[in-house]
């Protein structure tokens, strides 16, 4: 599914800030990984280097989905190729009702794809149930995008977003920042109901609580723009309890 | 600087060059129209130099000759508000067509044409008729309203005594490539009465128009206007409305196109817990330069006024706001609100603003902003990550933007009408 090869890159402003150095992962069809990690790892900037958010320049390595180049994708084209971020800092968009950005979404990824858009009617039918799924009330959906959400509201629109545009790679970046238990339960809830065969899910977290909700196939420990160690689910279980210093020693050594 | 005096000489010198014979008409008419002469005579004609026209040189718009603007090709499009039921009063060439127009017939409402009223005693439009321009000559000159309470032969008078069915709808059309169109609306509406009056279509290569409002008590004026879209017409417009108590005004104005563009609007608030809410969209790309200059008085307690103006400018297109809150001393509970705000969509475009609140009551909530920035790279790369593509994600953050403005207007009908123009011009000038 995502194949992410020797990946190098480094700020477009400042060539000296070197971010991912030679990163590599695979995820095949039907799992989940998480990566962890201590701050400025790069664990975020590996999920925008991914969606094609500007600012960064990729200095070597490759990453595609299903054997296509991601990096020579706009961001729109790699989002209608399947691909999909779940933000950390969903973004507010005043004046843009959820549901018009929603449906702009999902028709334009439609289009893309060479399937027909769906009516106002369907869409609004479809949206409706998955949104109750998520608690998501008919005021939210009504409000501009992310505006006067709460944090909590906020992870569960990315995440009715994700369930409606149905992408088959999903990068969750940090999603339980700021969310209560509750939330939490709510949102990784609406993660597993979308769990398949043919769709996979990277996790971006720091913590492992997230991960007694969404269960990680793989783990991945992320320093200083690499994967340093992976493993299964216990490995997540290890920085709960140790931190990251020994493994980072280890890998140091 | 040039002394005070000199400048005024000039202007006074420019005046004279550019006054004619007054139109013939009744005692009344006249009788303003020489007043309004006089005031021109006195003040002088608008120069660059003046602090009041310092952002857009007024000289294109008194030189001798329209320019030569071409006559815009609709390709089919239909005009905007055709398919709202409304009484049509239509003006060719800044003449009113009868043909072309329903009969002066509305329940709750009188409507008299300038030119034939002129000969009539119509108290009502005697006593506004060039008044509430005279009272809007201070605190700052707007000689080229009394320019056109002078020589304007041709407008409405609309007296509003009961809610007519359905809105009073002037519709602006041209066949002279390079004619100059000056039109003189009044409108009264009565104590607790409600009237939505719609201005459309581009009147002529040059226009001068002007619309004195008198709100009594309780009463409700609807003021929604889109100006034409050819290109190089130029036009300068001027509202005065005066409110009564418990009063409200809700105008928006439309700028599409348009080389030059000056629109002012001057509103008293006299009565308590009156309500003006001034609003204005422009978009320009190119050879664009839109004016609103906007002047609130608040003279008395407990009212409320907003203004929202909001520009999107492209390729060399330049956007004016000068707007002034005033609350007298007596106007206590004030609550005023000012945003100006441009979006920039190259490096070429051009905002100048220049924002003013001067307070004198103790006991009132007043803001201004204005900002001018680029379309929010954070929004765009959202949007795009969710597979929405560059151009129609930079459309609805556009749309977004000047939305705050056409939420001015309470009609909802209207204002997707007038949406959906702007996503139109947008669609065109990707």
């Amino acid at each position: 599914m995502l194949n992410i090869e020797n990946l190098h890159c480094e700020l477009e402003d400042d060539s000296e800030v070197k971010i991912l150095k030679g990163l590599s992962l695979t995820i095949n069809p039907g799992e989940v990984h998480a990566i962890m990690g201590p701050n400025g790892s790069g664990k975020s900037t590996l999920s925008y280097v991914l969606s094609g958010r500007d600012g960064y320049e990729v200095t070597g390595g490759s990453a595609t989905l299903d054997d296509a180049d991601l990096l020579d994708m706009e961001p729109e084209e790699r989002a209608a190729a399947g691909l999909f971020l779940a933000f950390q800092y969903p973004v507010e968009i005043p004046g843009v009702g959820n549901m018009t950005f929603m449906r702009t979404a999902v028709n334009a990824q439609r289009k893309a794809r060479g399937q027909e858009e769906l009516s106002a009617g369907e869409f609004l039918k479809v949206v409706r149930a998955k949104a109750k799924e998520l608690q998501i009330d008919a005021d939210m959906l009504k409000r501009p995008v992310n505006v006067g959400f709460s944090g909590g509201e906020k992870k569960r629109n990315e995440i009715l977003q994700m369930a409606m545009l149905e992408p088959k790679m999903c990068i969750l970046d940090e999603t339980d920042s700021g969310l209560d238990v509750d939330a939490m339960k709510l949102v990784s809830d609406g993660v597993n109901a979308l769990r398949d065969a043919g769709r996979s899910f990277l996790v971006i977290t720091h913590y492992q609580r997230l991960l007694d909700h969404i269960k990680p196939d793989v783990v991945h420990i992320m320093s200083e723009g690499r994967i340093i160690k992976t493993g299964g689910p216990e490995l997540a279980l290890e920085v709960e309890h140790n931190g990251y210093a020994d493994l980072l020693a280890e890998a140091n050594a | 600087m040039m002394p005070r005096a000199k400048l005024k000489a000039q202007k006074q010198a420019r005046a004279a060059e550019l006054a004619r014979p007054l139109p013939t008409g009744g005692a009344w008419v006249t009788k303003a129209r020489e007043g309004a002469l006089a005031r021109w005579s006195d003040m002088g004609a608008p120069l660059k130099r003046d602090e009041y026209w310092k952002f857009t040189d007024p000289r294109s718009l008194i030189d001798a000759g329209a320019p030569d603007a071409d006559l815009l090709d609709m390709g089919g499009e239909a005009p905007v508000f055709d398919s709202f039921d409304r009484l049509k009063l239509v003006f060719t060439d800044g003449v009113f067509d009868p043909a072309a127009s329903d009969a002066l017939a509305l329940d709750g409402v009188e409507i008299e044409l300038l030119q034939d009223a002129a000969k009539a005693d119509l108290h009502w439009a005697r006593d506004l008729f060039g008044a509430l321009e005279a009272r809007g000559q201070s605190p700052v000159d707007r000689p080229l309203a009394s320019f056109n309470t002078a020589y304007a032969t041709q407008g409405v008078l609309i007296r509003v005594t009961a809610t007519p069915a359905k809105p009073i709808s002037l519709i602006y059309q041209r066949s002279d490539t390079g004619a100059d169109a000056m039109l003189h609306h009044v409108i009264r509406v009565e104590a607790g009465a409600e009237v939505t009056v719609l201005e459309n279509g581009p009147l002529a290569a040059r226009s001068n128009t002007v619309i004195e409002a008198e709100l009594a008590e309780g009463a409700t004026l609807h003021h929604i206007r889109s100006q034409g879209r050819d290109h190089a017409r130029l036009g300068a417009a001027h509202i005065f409305a005066q409110l009564g108590a418990a009063a409200q005004l809700k105008s928006f104005t439309l700028t599409v196109n348009g080389a030059l563009t000056r629109n002012e609007a001057q509103v008293w608030l006299d009565g308590a817990d009156g309500s003006a809410h001034l609003a204005g969209a422009s978009v320009g790309d190119g050879a664009f330069h839109a004016d609103d200059t906007v002047f609130v008085a608040h003279n008395a307690p407990g009212c409320e006024s907003r203004q929202v103006y909001k520009k999107v400018l492209r390729h060399g297109a330049v956007g004016v706001f000068q707007g002034k809150i005033l609350v007298d001393r007596l106007a206590q509970k004030t609550d005023g609100y000012q945003i100006s705000q441009a979006l920039l969509l190259d490096e070429d475009a051009q905002f100048l603003a220049k924002p003013e609140l001067e307070i004198y009551a103790d006991d009132v909530k007043c803001s201004h902003g204005s900002t001018s920035g680029e379309i929010d790279a954070t929004q765009l790369y959202y949007m795009r990550a969710r597979g929405i593509p560059e151009n129609e994600a930079k459309m609805l953050l556009v749309l977004a933007f000047l939305a705050e403005a056409l939420d001015e207007i309470a009609d909802l009908d209207l204002a997707g009408d007038l949406r959906d123009r702007l996503e139109a011009w947008l669609q065109r000038h990707k």
